[in-house]
């Protein structure tokens, strides 16, 4: 077990985050004010390129390794891409492409009109400097896909769902000058990994908010907490956030930077199943306060839909982890489960 | 630290591991005839013939220490072999209770002499045992039990009745929760553990059918039963507490997992079949196997702090209520996949199973505590009471 390690490096996250990344901030840069200060920390402190090989100047961490990490990304509702960019730069450093300065989101791309290329949602695209996009989809990963770096500044950039997200569209020449590579990787799956653990992050922060809250408020001349019927709903809360976190685990359980698909399916399906009831059951318990955008649970609970959908919803990841145990497994379940969870591989 | 960020994935050391191989190579060949419908039954099944083999081979008893004939391994080793056990579906009931908590809770309370007595037989399959706690007016509320020992001159007389208690009819021994002080307004107070020997004069043991027509718990009637003084398991009025730390044992195992496992299995291999696959089935299938992997490792976790020593109460009860919710689940959900269809064409014996699996999901939910009293425990845990 290196976890000390791990928990150092975490620390350290925690410490920046909780001085730079406080609910105003988010809420500014959520209003359209520039993420560039808070980016800057970040970039200051060498967290992105922590996965990047210690040969090409990072801290050659493992995917498992940085957990932590990616879980207060959620905790946080970090307004900007770290999450992406440390997988982006370890992507770019493998590949052997240089990595320009600025933070960097993932997309897939569609061909667009006279040779360019459109990304309908990235998230995170409003703040990112950079794209790592994907060209047409590649579930299996197995030939490759062309992989290009493009600047968010030279796109055509428009709303697309959340505040955060855009849809990006650049000509031609823009695409023909960009860095490009073969990449082996399922942006998919990338992103299921991320923001299963940022999902886990943000469950645990709405159940300690809501604890709190319950402990806090009375009624009938006593804090609800004390009644039977929120004290369940609250067990039910922390039964959810428990096994969402174990999941997320499993999802970036991994020696390299690369997250395996199968664990990625089984930790975002149950993030992703996990999220719609921790939302639900912390705005009934806040009542009327919860539903305000003066208080802070809301930054949480929109991030708990937000990033259920982003990369891929839970019945997308039910059936990709559907075939592996249907088509590609024989004999018991216990076995492929044993496959996803047994840490020592 | 909470009990939420407590857990961190963990793996089964290599040499429990090693375990896997040859349990696996008896049971494929041990239940290779028994149909998914019997198999189904799980820790519910009955078998003394197959629990005594499990003793030969030494996989009875397996944590408890080798001058009892144990097998002096940790709760990973248990942790594999019932891992087994439950997912070929053996017929593990006459063993279950002795094995997993009374075996255990003589080891860590009983005099040398109980120990003496009461684990060599447990490890060869020999002695099986039955928790005796809930009562006619004693259930959720534990500590209201009325059954009560009267120290005599040489030892105790005990009087009252239990109810629900799994396997009575067939085994030898029962540790049972009684008063032996004080009243049910002392509540947890003045409660003690006796080992009731169910062969003794004044015990009457009468099974219960269940709505599946199984016979699995029983009542069971104490009128003036004579006890010898080293009847008492523990310390007196420390009942409560040695019950408490049981239940960690008991809530987190791969039994809270994997109690429609076959049912799972079963339906699988339907739909891994060209007249079986729909899109929904494999959907669904995806679904239940992204539920049951993280409780799997959740379950894991646990069995490592057991292993350390520890008593993770409120994990336990996080993982029982879960994979419960997931195991009564698979019956519901995979009952609606087959009755959705145009074609009514699942084999009979997935139906079979489907049936029995769908009858006795409720109990899931109901041994070992209910959902609501878990999940008032954990409410507990969160500083809530």
């Amino acid at each position: 077990m290196t976890h000390s390690m791990d928990d150092l490096f975490s620390d350290a996250v925690r410490q920046l985050l909780t001085a730079q990344c406080t609910p105003q901030v988010v809420r500014d840069i959520e209003a359209g004010q520039s993420a560039q200060p808070l980016w800057q920390r970040i970039e200051a402190s060498g967290f992105a390129d922590a996965l990047v090989s210690e040969a090409q100047g990072g801290a050659g961490l493992s995917l498992s390794a940085i957990y932590g990490v990616l879980e207060l990304c959620g905790s946080f509702c970090l307004p900007v891409p770290l999450a992406e960019t440390m997988l982006a730069r370890a992507l770019l450093a493998q590949a052997g492409v240089t990595c320009p300065a600025g933070s960097m989101a993932l997309g897939q791309a569609a061909s667009g009109a006279d040779g360019g290329l459109v990304c309908d949602v990235v998230r995170c695209g409003q703040v990112a400097d950079w794209v790592l996009v994907s060209q047409g989809m590649n579930h299996e990963a197995t030939s490759g896909s062309v992989c290009l770096l493009l600047p968010v500044s030279q796109a055509i950039k428009s709303p697309a769902g959340f505040c955060l997200d855009a849809k990006l569209v650049w000509p031609h020449g823009v695409v023909a000058a960009a860095q490009r590579f073969t990449g082996h990787h399922n942006i998919q799956t990338l992103q299921a990994c991320i923001y299963a653990a940022q999902l886990a992050g943000a469950m645990q922060a709405v159940f300690n908010r809501t604890l709190q809250y319950a402990n806090d408020r009375n009624q009938f001349g006593r804090p609800i907490g004390k009644f039977q019927a929120i004290q369940h709903q609250l067990a039910v809360i922390s039964e959810h956030a428990f096994v969402a976190r174990m999941a997320a685990q499993l999802g970036c359980r991994s020696s390299t930077f690369m997250p395996d698909r199968l664990c990625v399916a089984v930790a975002k399906a149950r993030t992703s199943e996990a999220a719609v009831e921790v939302a639900a059951l912390s705005h009934s318990i806040h009542g009327a306060i919860g539903f305000t955008q003066e208080f802070d649970l809301q930054l949480y609970t929109r991030r708990l839909h937000l990033w259920r959908q982003a990369g891929g919803s839970e019945s997308y990841w039910y059936t990709v982890a559907g075939e592996a145990l249907v088509e590609h497994h024989q004999g018991q379940t216990l076995d492929l489960i044993r496959g996803v969870t047994d840490s020592a591989i | 630290m909470s009990a939420l960020d407590s857990l961190t994935l963990t793996s089964i050391p290599p040499e429990d591991e090693a375990l896997r191989a040859p349990v696996r190579a008896f049971l494929a060949d041990a239940m290779k005839k028994v149909p998914a419908h019997i198999r189904a039954k799980s820790w519910a099944g009955y078998d003394t013939a197959f629990s005594r083999e499990l003793g030969r081979r030494g996989w009875l008893g397996i944590t408890l220490p080798k001058e009892y004939g144990g097998g002096g391994r940790s709760p990973f080793a248990r942790y594999v072999l019932v891992e087994e056990f439950l997912n070929f579906g053996a017929p593990v009931g006459s063993h279950w209770i002795a094995d997993r908590q009374s075996g255990p809770l003589i080891l860590k309370y009983g005099t040398q002499a109980q120990k003496n007595f009461y684990l060599p037989p447990i490890c060869r399959g020999e002695s099986f045992f039955c928790i005796g706690m809930s009562e006619p007016n004693a259930g959720s509320d534990l500590a209201s039990v009325k059954t009560r020992a009267t120290q005599t001159a040489i030892g105790w007389t005990l009087n009252g009745q239990k109810i629900w208690t799994t396997n009575a009819q067939a085994c030898e021994y029962m540790i049972a929760l009684v008063r032996t002080s004080g009243d049910a307004q002392d509540r947890q107070k003045g409660l003690s553990q006796v080992i009731v020997d169910l062969s003794l004069p004044g015990v009457t043991v009468r099974p219960i059918t269940d709505l599946s027509g199984d016979s699995f718990f029983c009542e069971v009637f104490f009128d003036n039963v004579l006890l010898a003084s080293d009847a008492l398991i523990g310390d007196e009025g420390k009942g409560w507490e040695q019950v408490t730390a049981e239940l960690a044992f008991e809530r987190s195992g791969p039994e809270r997992l994997f109690s429609s496992i076959v049912l799972f299995d079963e339906w699988l291999a339907f739909i891994r079949t060209e007249a079986g696959r729909t899109p929904e089935s494999v959907r669904l299938a995806g679904k239940i196997f992204s539920q049951l992997a993280p409780l799997r490792a959740m379950s894991v976790a646990v069995t490592e702090k057991l292993a350390r020593g520890m008593s993770p109460i409120v994990e336990a009860a996080l993982v029982k209520d879960l994979g419960t919710g997931v195991e009564q689940f698979i019956p519901s959900a995979i009952a609606d996949d087959l009755f959705s269809r145009d074609v009514q064409n699942a084999p009979l014996e997935l139906l079979q199973t489907l049936n029995y699996v769908t009858q006795v999901a409720p109990s899931y939910s109901l041994r070992g505590g209910t959902r609501d009293i878990l999940r008032g425990m954990i409410a507990r845990g969160l500083g809530l009471r």
